[in-house]
């Protein structure tokens, strides 16, 4: 059963089609980047997935059921914005993702902030973007998740951090869930991807994997997007 | 060991031949044992499913083999290698013969010139 599924799913902002038609399912054990220009509804469906938009048509399930109280406890997710209570600090958060889900792995956590010297008495408002971006991951790399959602989680940081990102992305691998990246931001991310799925005005465009697309292009998926979404 | 994609080539195809070249160079010692595929894809920063994909196609060409409950290990059969470091070899020269008549060399000229190559390489 996949872990991610859409039939003919459709989201509408009042006359605004964010999500047209949108089927796919995505098996579990694989690394997906959700590929578009801004605006395309990587979002949208990433919210969808959520439970924190209902859909106007169609319908999408987590593991064989629309999301609810199941889908809360599997997902993982990271949204596009600091959504993070900005007066806690690291060591309070932890306590809060503890309470929240079973899944949590606070020695992992700790172990990864450690390795980053993230002090846990700092505030998330004390924190630079960047530390504050990292500290979110951690948080959520740290559960024995299902479905990890990843919205944008290398925007706007510098190298150094988007190759940390990337790596806890690899050593959490866990063949038995699959990770969702949302970005624009291809060249960075490809080498870490099985499959990719490029999304334009809430439509599917392509959904082929990573070394499918070089072998039949002779170019990067980078190079093949920016060929697909010429403007 | 350093590892490098170009853009127009599968990313699994890459690590075949740069985990080959690892073992023809010495990088990998036969007989060494290969760190698991996750700590593989994460030192070379990709996909482990890439990375797996990659060392099954080793194994079928015998250059790695794998042992069911100890983990993974380049080959002991040197032949192997040998044979392995030979199509290296070629390969490179049959680039290199290709870009020289490119630019309009002959065959003698070309010979001649890698004589001379050759030599002064030996003088430095």
């Amino acid at each position: 059963m996949p872990i991610l599924e859409c039939r003919e799913l459709c989201k509408s902002y009042g006359s605004v089609r964010a999500l047209d038609n949108v089927s796919l399912s995505i098996e579990q054990g694989r690394v997906i980047g959700l590929l578009g220009p801004n605006g395309s509804g990587k979002t949208t469906l990433l919210k969808l997935a959520n439970g924190l938009l209902t859909p106007t048509e169609g319908e999408i399930l987590i593991a064989g059921e629309a999301p609810g109280r199941l889908s809360r406890s599997i997902i993982s997710y990271l949204p596009d914005h600091n959504y993070l209570a900005d007066w806690m600090k690291v060591r309070q958060l932890m306590d809060f993702f503890e309470d929240f889900y079973e899944d949590f792995d606070r020695a992992k956590a700790a172990d990864m902030l450690k390795r980053l010297n993230i002090d846990s008495e700092m505030r998330i408002r004390e924190m630079s973007k960047g530390t504050r971006e990292k500290t979110q991951l951690i948080l959520v790399m740290s559960r024995a998740a299902r479905l990890y959602l990843l919205d944008e989680p290398i925007g706007g940081v510098d190298p150094a951090t988007r190759d940390f990102i990337l790596d806890t992305i690899i050593r959490n691998y866990n063949p038995e869930a699959a990770v969702v990246i949302s970005t624009h931001l291809i060249a960075d991310v490809e080498q870490v991807l099985d499959d990719v799925i490029f999304i334009n005005n809430g439509k599917i465009v392509l959904m082929s994997s990573v070394d499918n697309i070089r072998e039949e292009h002779g170019m990067s998926v980078d190079q093949y997007f920016r060929e697909v979404f010429r403007c | 060991m350093i590892w490098k994609f170009r853009g127009d080539l599968p990313i699994y195809s890459q690590l075949v031949e740069q985990i080959q070249l690892g073992i023809v160079s010495g990088s990998f010692q036969p007989g060494e044992r290969l760190m698991s595929v996750r700590d593989m894809a994460a030192e070379a920063g990709v996909n482990p499913n890439t990375m797996q994909r990659a060392l099954q196609e080793l194994e079928r060409e015998g250059m790695v083999y794998s042992q069911r409950t100890s983990g993974r290990y380049v080959t002991e059969d040197i032949q192997v290698i040998e044979r392995a470091k030979k199509r290296f070899a070629e390969e490179q020269i049959r680039r290199f013969l290709e870009a020289m008549r490119k630019l309009g060399y002959q065959q003698e000229e070309i010979i001649s010139m890698l004589r001379e190559g050759v030599g002064e390489d030996a003088d430095s």
